[in-house]
């Protein structure tokens, strides 16, 4: 095989899977509502147990919905490839010519489609009840835009290696928490110096940088992980 | 001359249990590997390790003389397998499965609404796969198969759920691609009708 060929069918293989589990998402939307819901939620929550003060809100607004987000997002990873395990499709990706890490990726880009890009949109909205300024409200969003894609990227490693584990939820979240730390520290912080008035190129620059090194290992030590998992 | 794929000196471990020790055999072009034996004795772990999900503990797997395991993407994009789960997506439709399998290997030209056609699945094909009966999802995979320009057909356990027709049209397909130059490897315990060049191993 040609390595023009080669590329080609990892492209198709990457935007294949991705297209296939966009509409199996479209055809089954709960899946996708339950970790958005569970974002809103928590983050529309928090304001009614701290008090109507403003001040108290927007110094906690940024932290909480951080949180949130990342606890959604560790929601909806457990089920990234345990259906495709279950019903063998799985199998059939493992024995399939197209490297086994554009698959990954694949699954991994819809997950984030699917799960989250929604929580960056309606950060938003959920951000009203935190009074937080529109301009923060748009650093909110970038660094969200960020940490999710490295958070979907971390958890499809996690995914992999517990998949073959009934009921590895809590094996995961703690697989992935120490690696997503500094998501969570930078994320939050950087929202926070710019409610504050203090610039925010230094944490988006680390978030940015934190996805790109995500993006080139964990294809990689996704497929592994499959094939350790599937044996 | 060397045979299109072969195996040599197989052993495979289960745990603490024993499947087999030193199993060797050879497949040409139009060559048939029958897997028979009791259940439970590794006709599907075999199956497995040749797709390579499980290692041998010993021994190899040769294609075109090269061992698989330091050339895995070839002897991929060489075989289509199908499996006692047939790996299709519940939620979607017959047509919106098969459709994706063209992202994983390579399509034969053989027209997608003849082979549907000729496995009496046609009619199914915009109901979502969760609607269809068991030997109707077989005949699906059995669609994948002839839809793959693959030399290689690895089938485990292809009669299950099948009816009587069902099953014939496992046969008479698989002699056709037998005699196209195709190979296959198949593990059953019914009795199978295959004309060609068949060897049979009893796994104990």
């Amino acid at each position: 095989m040609s390595n023009e060929h080669a590329s080609a069918g990892m492209m198709s293989g990457i935007l294949g899977v991705a297209r296939r589990d966009l509409l199996l998402a479209w055809k089954r939307p709960g899946d996708i509502l339950n970790p958005l819901f569970f974002f809103a939620m928590v983050a529309a929550l928090f304001p009614l147990a701290v008090g109507p003060s403003p001040e108290q809100l927007q110094f906690s607004g940024p932290a909480v919905m951080w949180v949130a987000a990342l606890l959604a997002m560790l929601l909806s990873l457990n089920s990234l490839f345990l259906s495709d395990f279950e019903d063998g499709s799985l199998d059939q990706m493992l024995v399939s010519p197209v490297p086994l890490s554009a698959l990954g990726l694949g699954k991994t880009l819809a997950h984030w489609l699917t799960s989250g890009l929604p929580l960056v949109l309606v950060a938003p909205v959920v951000a009203i009840t935190f009074q937080m300024p529109i301009f923060v409200t748009g650093y909110l969003m970038l660094t969200l835009l960020l940490g999710t894609i490295s958070l979907s990227l971390l958890g499809s490693v996690g995914a992999a290696l517990t998949v073959g584990l009934h009921r590895g939820t809590a094996l995961l979240s703690l697989l992935i928490l120490p690696l997503a730390m500094p998501i969570l520290i930078f994320g939050a912080r950087t929202v926070s110096l710019v409610a504050a008035g203090d610039g925010a190129a230094g944490g988006l620059y680390f978030l940015a940088a934190y996805a790109v090194l995500t993006l080139s290992f964990a294809p990689f030590a996704t497929a592994a992980a499959l094939r350790i998992s599937n044996e | 001359m060397t045979a299109k794929f072969s195996a040599d000196g197989l052993t495979l471990f289960r745990g603490e249990r024993l499947l087999f020790k030193g199993l060797s055999f050879a497949l040409d072009p139009g060559g048939m590997l029958l897997l028979e034996g009791q259940n439970g004795s590794g006709k599907t772990s075999l199956m497995r390790a040749i797709a390579g999900l499980i290692e041998f503990e010993d021994g190899d797997v040769l294609w075109d003389g090269k061992p698989v395991r330091s050339n895995r993407q070839a002897f991929y994009g060489s075989l289509v397998w199908m499996q006692h789960r047939v790996g299709f997506k519940a939620d979607l439709t017959l047509v919106e499965n098969l459709r994706f399998e063209s992202h994983l290997r390579a399509q034969s030209d053989e027209d997608f609404d003849e082979v549907l056609e000729r496995l009496e699945i046609a009619r199914l094909k915009r109901l979502p796969l969760r609607s269809l009966s068991a030997g109707q999802q077989r005949r699906v995979a059995l669609a994948r198969m002839l839809l793959s320009r693959v030399p290689l057909w690895l089938m485990d356990e292809p009669f299950t759920n099948l009816d009587r027709q069902g099953r014939k049209l496992v046969m008479d397909v698989t002699t056709e691609h037998l005699d196209r130059g195709g190979m296959c490897i198949m593990a059953a315990h019914q009795d199978v009708e295959i004309g060609g060049n068949v060897t049979k191993i009893v796994l104990q």
